[in-house]
């Protein structure tokens, strides 16, 4: 009877991908339509890689002269290396570019300081006030610092900055109209409604000229509101309404039952949704948040039309310098680049998120 | 305050009264003319066959359902639109589901101890150490860091008790809390349930469980189509019934 059992434990699982080899014939070779997919691969990737390779690493000028560039045939990165001071800073005045430099540097700093779901205590949100106020200052200046006005912000920090904000707002507001548009009182439900549908039924953009030359024509004459402030409303606007949708979505998938247990323990409406109800459906649609929150920081972009001049219009006007035209490749690559590394960021963030809020069900 | 209104009155009151109540769902007529009186540390059983109403009213004593007439009075407390009231009765009446209903998002111990700090105010602690009295009792202490999907039905339920318990409620109503349990957890749950009922408290369960009604009930009570048929001692209901309805039933489930 013993000897049966100790023979059962010493059985191992079968294994079936045995090294280097092994995993190539289950992977890529194991019939022959595979097998002419995985040959037609390797042979445009060998047509591809290395002459890209060689044009962005090899021939490629750095700190150049334009002149140099036009004699080689490689890469000319010069256009981002030497033009960088304007497409990070735009207009902000060079002797002060330390200033939105870090209001970088605090911003993205504390964003990933606040990774860690241990550190989510009352403290971190007095150091983020604490922060958003120290780069408030940084960025505008006073109290020592000369002045800049928001007309002179551009570039990174104004992408960062608007994005943040807009994501910042856009949620807790979109998670309030997916509670009223779930309301039993009727005149907050259709308010909800009207609001969200109204929002998503026009393009950013268009939100955009409104706040910029609709708008206006309502104030009393000589009140204006900052331009920038404008835009950061608009695009808080627009992105609450689609993040209300989602979370609407994650609260229907709420089972009735944890309603009624909450109920039955007292809990009245204000703590059953905060302790029970949105933690759950907020976890429920961090893949879609994150989404709206991705495409809400690449559409910041869209403030180029009201004048505003972002990473992208920045990048655009270095490369409209007769100096420099003809790199465009080089240039757009390398904002490709800083937008990915973002968007990875936050998509990175919201997996880990997941992973760690998963509780088993 | 709750306790101060309770000493006042005769040591006989009902503790729940519910008089000429009705319900419907749109036309549909589900609660005919209940009448029912409950007294401290009385357990009664309700059966009755499925789509009977059960559910439904003990659902009404704290108000998960609203009902349109008559008159249902717990602990003192007459239940009406006054939302302070409901939540009151609500933290006084326990209520076990027959999914059991925990929040998954929570630990064990953070699903019991949800209540006693947010609804009566109980500082952390002594809330934590309520809360783990209560799990040793429904014999669950070591599984208090998990979370409820890790747990089997059974334990699943057990917590769902202590939960309510943790409340300190002064009755509690349970749905056909053994009915979605694979058979080898029944009695794991029972056996608490038997526990609590020696221990006086005042108790409504919806079951098919007829052992248990046997052992622990005051009074049995079956219900057809939204009305209570007959109700009467265990030993009468089970050996002696009158209706027609109640027999038929009882050869179907005995
Ligand atoms: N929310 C509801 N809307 C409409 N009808 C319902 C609802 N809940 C229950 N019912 C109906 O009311 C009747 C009683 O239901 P219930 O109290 O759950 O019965 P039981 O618990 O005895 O099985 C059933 O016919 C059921 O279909
Ligand atoms: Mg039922």
């Amino acid at each position: 009877m013993s000897d049966r059992i100790e023979a059962v434990e010493e059985i191992r699982p079968p294994v079936t991908k045995v090294g280097v080899i092994g995993w190539l014939r289950e992977n890529l070779f194991n019939n022959w339509f595979n097998s002419i997919l995985t040959i037609l691969t390797l042979w445009f990737l060998w047509w591809t890689v290395p002459p890209l390779i060689k044009w962005a690493f090899i021939d490629s000028h750095w700190f150049s002269e334009p002149a140099v560039c036009r004699d080689g045939h490689g890469a000319c990165w010069s256009v981002v290396s030497r033009n960088i001071r304007f497409i990070l800073f735009g207009f902000f005045p060079e002797d002060q570019q330390w200033r939105p430099a870090l209001t970088m540097i605090l911003l993205v700093g504390l964003s990933f300081w606040s990774r860690d779901r241990k550190r989510w205590k009352k403290s971190l949100a007095f150091t983020w006030l604490a922060g958003i106020v120290v780069m408030g200052w940084l960025m505008h200046g006073g109290l020592g610092l000369p002045v800049v006005e928001t007309g002179k912000w551009s570039g990174l920090p104004l992408t960062l900055l608007l994005s943040f904000f807009g994501m910042v707002f856009a949620y807790p507001l979109g998670v309030l109209l997916a509670l009223g548009r779930r309301s039993k009182l009727a005149a907050i439900k259709s308010m909800c409604v009207v609001y969200i549908e109204l929002i998503r039924g026009v393009p950013l953009i268009s939100l955009l000229f409104m706040s910029s030359v609709m708008f206006p024509l309502f104030l009393p004459e000589g009140v204006t509101i900052d331009k920038v402030l404008r835009a950061q409303v608009a695009i808080i606007l627009f992105t609450a309404a689609y993040i209300a949708e989602v979370v609407r979505g994650g609260l229907q998938a709420i089972p009735k039952g944890q309603y009624e247990a909450a109920d039955s323990l007292g809990l009245n409406y204000g703590k059953t949704m905060r302790l029970i109800i949105l933690p759950q459906a907020l976890k429920i649609v961090i893949p879609p948040t994150v989404g709206i929150l991705i495409s809400a920081f690449k559409d910041t972009s869209l403030v180029v039309i009201i004048a505003l001049y972002d990473v992208l219009k920045t990048t655009k006007v270095t490369i409209s310098n007769p100096e420099w035209m003809g790199f465009s490749t080089e240039a757009y690559l390398f904002l490709a680049v800083l937008y990915f590394i973002c968007c990875y960021a936050m998509s990175s963030t919201s997996r880990r998120l997941e992973k760690e809020l998963h509780t088993g069900r | 305050m709750n306790e101060q209104t309770l000493d006042t009155r005769p040591a006989e009151a009902p503790i729940i009264v519910i008089e000429q109540m009705h319900k419907w769902y749109g036309d549909f007529h589900v609660l005919k003319d209940i009448n029912l009186q409950v007294q401290p540390k009385e357990r009664i059983v309700v059966c009755g066959p499925s789509g009977s109403g059960k559910s439904t009213m003990i659902r009404c004593i704290n108000r998960l359902e609203e009902h349109q007439r008559g008159r249902i009075i717990v602990d003192g407390i007459e239940l009406t639109n006054d939302i302070k009231n409901i939540e009151k009765v609500r933290a006084e009446v326990g209520m076990v589901f027959q999914h059991f209903n925990l929040f998954p998002h929570l630990t064990i111990l953070e699903n019991l101890t949800l209540g006693p700090i947010w609804v009566r105010k109980t500082p952390k602690a002594e809330a934590e150490e309520m809360a783990m009295m209560y799990l040793e009792k429904v014999k669950i202490a070591e599984q208090a860091k998990k979370y409820p999907g890790q747990l089997s039905g059974g334990q699943q339920q057990r917590v769902a008790i202590a939960r309510s318990l943790c409340m300190k409620p002064k009755i509690m109503l349970f749905d056909e809390p053994t009915s979605a349990l694979d058979p080898e957890m029944v009695k794991e749950v029972l056996d608490v349930m038997v526990e609590l009922a020696e221990e006086g408290m005042t108790m409504l369960v919806v079951t098919h469980e007829m052992g248990f009604a046997k052992m622990v009930a005051d009074r049995v009570m079956f219900m057809d189509e939204g009305q209570i048929v007959e109700q009467n001692t265990p030993d009468e209901f089970f050996d002696n019934p009158q209706n027609d309805r109640t027999k038929l039933f009882l050869s179907q489930i005995l």
